[in-house]
């Protein structure tokens, strides 16, 4: 079981980057349309806006969690304070 | 005061309910406070922001996206840290007064037509404070409760707190119609939707009063009486690699996917109702109504339940039922609602016209189209052609809306698949606010705990009904111009699936009993 959590860390990785790619990639494209007049400029610009700045640090500690996964801190889940803090 | 009884093991059951009824009774107006913005945005967009202004339509936007999505995870951070160093009670009773003092002021605010761009900026700043409060409140209440729960029975007593949200929506859809049914549509669009606002302030009154009477958190004065109080807890929580892993594993294992489904199964099948398949207002909130009312105590049950069978076993069954039924659910929706599948009764169906022409000499055309169906369904189209008396300025897009009638049966079958729904929201948050406070330790857990929900409630399932009904506009072609209606149920379906198995994969099977570490 912890071989498998341990890979599976690699996935979230994984994840994480194409998550990333396929967010500026697709505010990158929208919002050139928006520009060019093929979608309306102001609800596209504040939407990726929003999104972006959102996402972001959550999509950065997603591959945080699989960097420890992968690493194996995942192996003993810790239940007490002395492990935790 | 109520902690004289209090150990470890927790309070005598009669305690042990005052302290939930106190919490839940604040939560569940906080709810109600922040609600009623959200079900009454479109009135208040019209009082408050123009949309023939940009900075105002700019501000709206500001508006509803700041306190749902992005204040919240940072009201957890403010209010976590000061209820993990001052205490639990002291704040919680803080964000419930702002919360309460600025749903009050909202009802206060005068409209753009008096103050301009005062009116816009004002609400903007109120709806921050509420997304702060609300981001305070819930760990508090959480928190408080399981500390004062005995051993074996935290999922069920916490289970309480669970079910504020919901019927704090419940409450709001409740003052809502209640409040236009008494002074009219036309009053109430005018100035009675400031009703529920100011209402606010007298649930607030009750709730400070019978907070005040709380003693602190029996965990959190031993803790303190010992001086073993975190004097930083945002570093103890989050810079600390032992305990960021565990917030990590809270928000991707658990709150996430539990978000998605809440708020699908809440907000995004209102939506869904209103947007997609122009179900009638009232019958919306109705079926809601009735829906949430019978799904109700089932938070109760799962929670006790996950005392016996595990946190995660409940949350888990909870998700995976929803990403394999939630398309099968939907279709049916949108079957009991679909004119094309009905037979028209042609002589119960009629077309009229009507045209009005203004000062300025521009004509409005009005066609109305009323069908009825033979399953006892009807519904209403109204398209609004203006001609301008300009010939040289372009004449505006024809504007066109639809209202659909479920019938008596169908509103019942609705009503059903819309509980089934929010069963699913019982089985993923039922046990949640037990298993958030037993995975931190109690000198942190405010703080810790606080932050995760915020970001998988109020950003990954915030933003469900925003994102799903921007991918079904997005489905629209030109050669599909209704587009998918289905297309937006990938999102929580997507989010749930990487929560599902993050969790299959990392959670502990059993539930940590001690909290007083």
């Amino acid at each position: 079981m912890n071989s498998l959590k341990r890979l599976s860390g690699f996935v979230w990785i994984a994840l994480g980057a194409i998550v990333i790619y396929l967010l500026f990639n697709q505010a990158g494209k929208e919002i050139a349309e928006a520009a060019a007049g093929k979608r309306p400029l102001l609800d596209t610009q504040m939407f990726w806006y929003i999104i972006i700045p959102i996402f972001l640090p959550i999509i950065i500690g997603l591959l945080l969690f699989g960097w420890f996964a992968w690493k194996g801190e995942y192996d003993v889940i810790a239940r007490d304070s002395e492990h935790l803090t | 005061m109520t902690n004289s009884s209090t150990t470890n093991e927790g309070m005598e059951p009669k305690g042990l309910m005052k302290v939930i009824t106190a919490s839940s009774v604040g939560t569940l107006i906080e709810w109600y406070d922040f609600y009623i913005y959200g079900a009454m945005a479109v009135i208040i967009a019209k009082q408050f922001f123009p949309q023939d202004n940009p900075t105002a339509a700019f501000l709206a936007a500001l508006a509803t996206f700041a306190a749902g999505f992005v204040v919240r995870p940072f009201g957890a951070l403010v209010f976590g840290r000061i209820g993990d160093i001052i205490g639990r009670k002291y704040t919680f009773l803080l964000t419930l007064l702002l919360m309460g003092g600025s749903t009050f002021a909202i009802g206060l605010v005068p409209g753009y037509a008096k103050i301009g761009m005062w009116a816009p900026v004002l609400i903007l700043l109120l709806r921050f404070v509420q997304g702060l409060a609300l981001g305070g409140e819930y760990g508090g209440a959480a928190t408080y409760v399981a500390e004062h729960s005995p051993k074996g029975r935290r999922g069920y007593f916490t289970s309480y707190i669970q079910t504020t949200a919901t019927l704090g929506f419940f409450l709001s859809l409740g003052i809502i119609l209640l409040t236009r049914r008494s002074v009219g549509i036309e009053a109430f669009n005018d100035w009675g939707w400031r009703i529920p606002f100011i209402v606010s302030i007298f649930l607030i009154a009750i709730s400070v009063y019978i907070r005040l009477k709380m003693a602190e958190s029996p965990l959190f004065a031993k803790i303190k009486k010992e001086g073993k109080i975190s004097t930083n807890p945002l570093k103890e929580s989050f810079a600390h690699k032992a305990n960021l892993k565990m917030v990590l594993l809270a928000l991707f294992a658990a709150v996430m996917g539990q978000g998605v489904v809440w708020y699908t199964g809440q907000f995004y099948a209102q939506t869904f109702m209103e947007r997609t398949l122009s179900i009638e207002f009232e019958q919306v909130r109705y079926l809601l109504c009735f829906a949430i009312l019978l799904a109700t105590p089932f938070f109760l049950v799962f929670g006790a339940w996950s005392d016996k069978i595990g946190r995660k076993t409940i949350m888990l069954a909870g998700m995976f039922l929803a990403i394999v039924t939630y398309f099968p659910i939907y279709k049916t929706m949108y079957s009991l609602a679909d004119p094309k599948a009905k037979t028209e009764i042609a002589d119960r169906s009629s077309v009229s016209t009507a045209v009005t022409v203004n000062a300025a000499g521009d004509s409005t055309l009005t066609t109305t189209t009323v069908k009825a169906f033979t399953d006892g369904c009807s519904s209403k189209m109204v398209k609004k052609e203006v001609k301008l008396a300009d010939k040289s300025k372009p004449a505006p897009k024809a504007e066109t809306t639809k209202t659909f009638w479920l019938s008596s049966s169908g509103f019942w079958f609705m009503m059903f698949l819309v509980f089934i729904q929010i069963i699913y929201v019982t089985m993923v948050y039922g046990p949640i606010a037990a298993f958030l406070v037993e995975l931190f330790p109690t000198r942190i857990r405010y703080t810790s705990m606080s932050l995760p929900y915020h970001i998988g409630n109020g950003i990954f399932g915030g933003l469900t009904p925003f994102i799903a009904t921007r991918l079904f506009d997005a489905s629209k072609t030109t050669e599909n111009p209704g587009g998918d209606p289905y297309i937006g149920l990938w999102y929580p379906i997507l989010i749930a699936g990487v929560c599902f198995v993050i969790g299959l994969l990392y959670l502990p099977s059993k539930n940590d009993e001690d909290v007083s570490d």
